[in-house]
């Protein structure tokens, strides 16, 4: 059997620039809500710059698969790897930006001391860190059972997130002094359930790498 | 690891299932081949062949060198024939009767069946007799329906617009991609129900080919065509159904869209995405 060397030497090449731009989107969503907590002003502005780097390991891995369809024109499962590839380093991307915006809403925050409680918002960083590293790891060993399982925590998050946008709000009317406080803090809360939802994105992605059919694995 | 989903439908649910089965009971079927295995001497050649041509579609025969693909084709018009080592059993029907019958002229067969091959074979005359030629051995010998047919045949091959102003002159000196559309108009000429091509654009550079593509997705609206080819991105480009052939047996039969997708068996996959071939 003549197996197609280069083809599959340039997808572990993609499939190490997807880690790549995994990982950093992964660091960067962890580093801005520390910085947030400690209201580090310094390192929500090194979030930004180095975003810059994620955007660019994203249009590598965009011009990398064209060129790989325009070369090699793999077909079936060797098709759909190259498409969930680019898929998920669209959603990873995605989750960059989301640390960007915390680190936006840090700097628009100020010295100005936090008063709501963080520690939902702590438990929904977590969680959402814990789906986005589990579902990597899922993702390149093709597990489909671990994605589900990764996918079903979505709705943990997806709670937590409406238990504390509630608190928040409550928050908001008993202290129209700190309103401003609490919406950059409801946007912060924003941006990690929707962190956690490119999880999901990606699992689903890789059970239509695997089945070559869609599904909607948390509706 | 994979999921058996089958029982895990109140969790997962399916929203998209891909393209339909391949068994089409609304098309009609023009051939319909059934148990078909054929020896060349002691060689088992095809395997227990079953298979159903639809009609007005585009089905493309694919598989490795040596995998009973272009003796399939040719047992649809029972040029196999010509090798005199040849044994069939099974039988192939073609609108309901079997071809292997041996009452079953082969002079009848190809009045609805024509046939395109890899290298463009036009004959020694002009461009005009080449269309005329079939037609001619029909009995037809009025001249002016003999040149209404050279006209729309020379049409239907989308070679008139090349060659109206040069009908008497010499086939041979046109390129090979002209050469192969005569080739095909000439087949057109005898209006056949059914067109086999034999790798019809292995032979032809890439614009050529493309003419040739997109004659095939016209010619389909009035005629079957099976064709043979080689060239695993032509058959996803133009056929509506892929057979993948390999050691005389039909591993996979279906929509090209779910052969070039989501193949069933692990053969056709690794063949497709050029493992092996």
């Amino acid at each position: 059997m003549v197996v197609r060397e280069r083809f599959e030497q340039e997808l572990k090449e993609i499939q190490a620039q997807f880690v790549e731009i995994a990982s950093s989107s992964i660091n960067a969503l962890k580093i801005a809500f520390s910085a947030l907590l400690e209201q580090d002003l310094e390192k929500s502005l090194k979030i930004l710059e180095d975003d810059l780097i994620i955007n660019r390991l994203e249009e590598e891995i965009n011009d990398r698969v064209i060129l790989m369809i325009a070369k090699q024109q793999p077909v079936a499962t060797d098709l759909r790897r190259l498409m969930v590839l680019v898929k998920a380093a669209s959603d990873m991307e995605r989750v960059g930006d989301y640390a960007v915006n915390i680190a936006k809403e840090t700097i628009r925050l100020g010295k100005e001391p936090l008063i709501f409680p963080t520690t939902n918002l702590q438990t929904m960083c977590n969680k959402t860190v814990e789906m986005l590293d589990s579902i990597i790891k899922a993702f390149t060993e093709e597990d489909t059972v671990s994605a589900k399982e990764i996918a079903e925590l979505d709705d943990y998050v997806d709670d937590l997130y409406g238990a504390t946008v509630t608190l928040l709000l409550r928050a908001g009317a008993d202290n129209p002094a700190h309103i401003h406080q609490i919406t950059h803090l409801t946007f912060v809360c924003r941006y990690l359930e929707r962190s956690a939802d490119h999880a999901t994105n990606i699992a689903e992605h890789l059970f239509y790498l695997v089945k070559g059919k869609h599904y909607e694995l948390n509706n | 690891m994979v999921i058996d989903f089958k029982e895990e439908k109140s969790v997962v649910k399916t929203i998209h299932t891909g393209a339909k089965p391949s068994i089409d009971v609304a098309k009609k079927v023009v051939y319909d081949t059934r148990n078909l295995n054929l020896w060349y001497g002691d060689h088992h050649g095809l395997k227990d062949v079953n298979l159903s041509i639809y009609e007005n579609e585009v089905t493309a025969i694919i598989g490795p060198s040596g995998c009973g693909k272009s003796t399939y084709l040719k047992t649809l018009n029972r040029m196999v024939e010509l090798v005199p080592i040849v044994r069939t059993s099974g039988e192939i029907l073609y609108r309901e009767r079997n071809i292997l019958d041996k009452n079953y002229t082969v002079e009848e067969l190809r009045t609805h069946v024509g046939m395109v091959f890899q290298k463009p074979n036009p004959f020694p005359k002009s461009i005009y007799d080449n269309i005329a030629y079939g037609p001619r051995i029909h009995g037809i010998k009025n001249k002016k329906i003999l040149d209404e047919i050279v006209e729309k045949s020379l049409r239907g091959a989308a070679i008139w617009d090349e060659v109206k102003d040069r009908l008497n002159q010499n086939a041979y000196g046109l390129s090979g991609g002209q050469q192969q559309r005569i080739c095909i108009a000439r087949c057109l000429a005898i209006e056949p129900d059914v067109i086999l091509m034999d790798e019809p654009t292995s032979a032809l550079d890439p614009i050529s080919t493309l003419k040739v593509e997109e004659l095939v997705q016209e010619l389909k609206k009035d005629y079957s065509i099976i064709i043979v080819t080689h060239n695993m991105q032509q058959a996803a480009r133009i056929s509506d159904r892929t057979a993948f052939f390999l050691s005389g047996e039909v591993i996979e039969y279906d929509k090209t869209d779910v052969i070039f997708q989501t193949p069933a068996d692990q053969r056709t996959e690794d063949y497709i995405s050029g493992r092996f071939g």
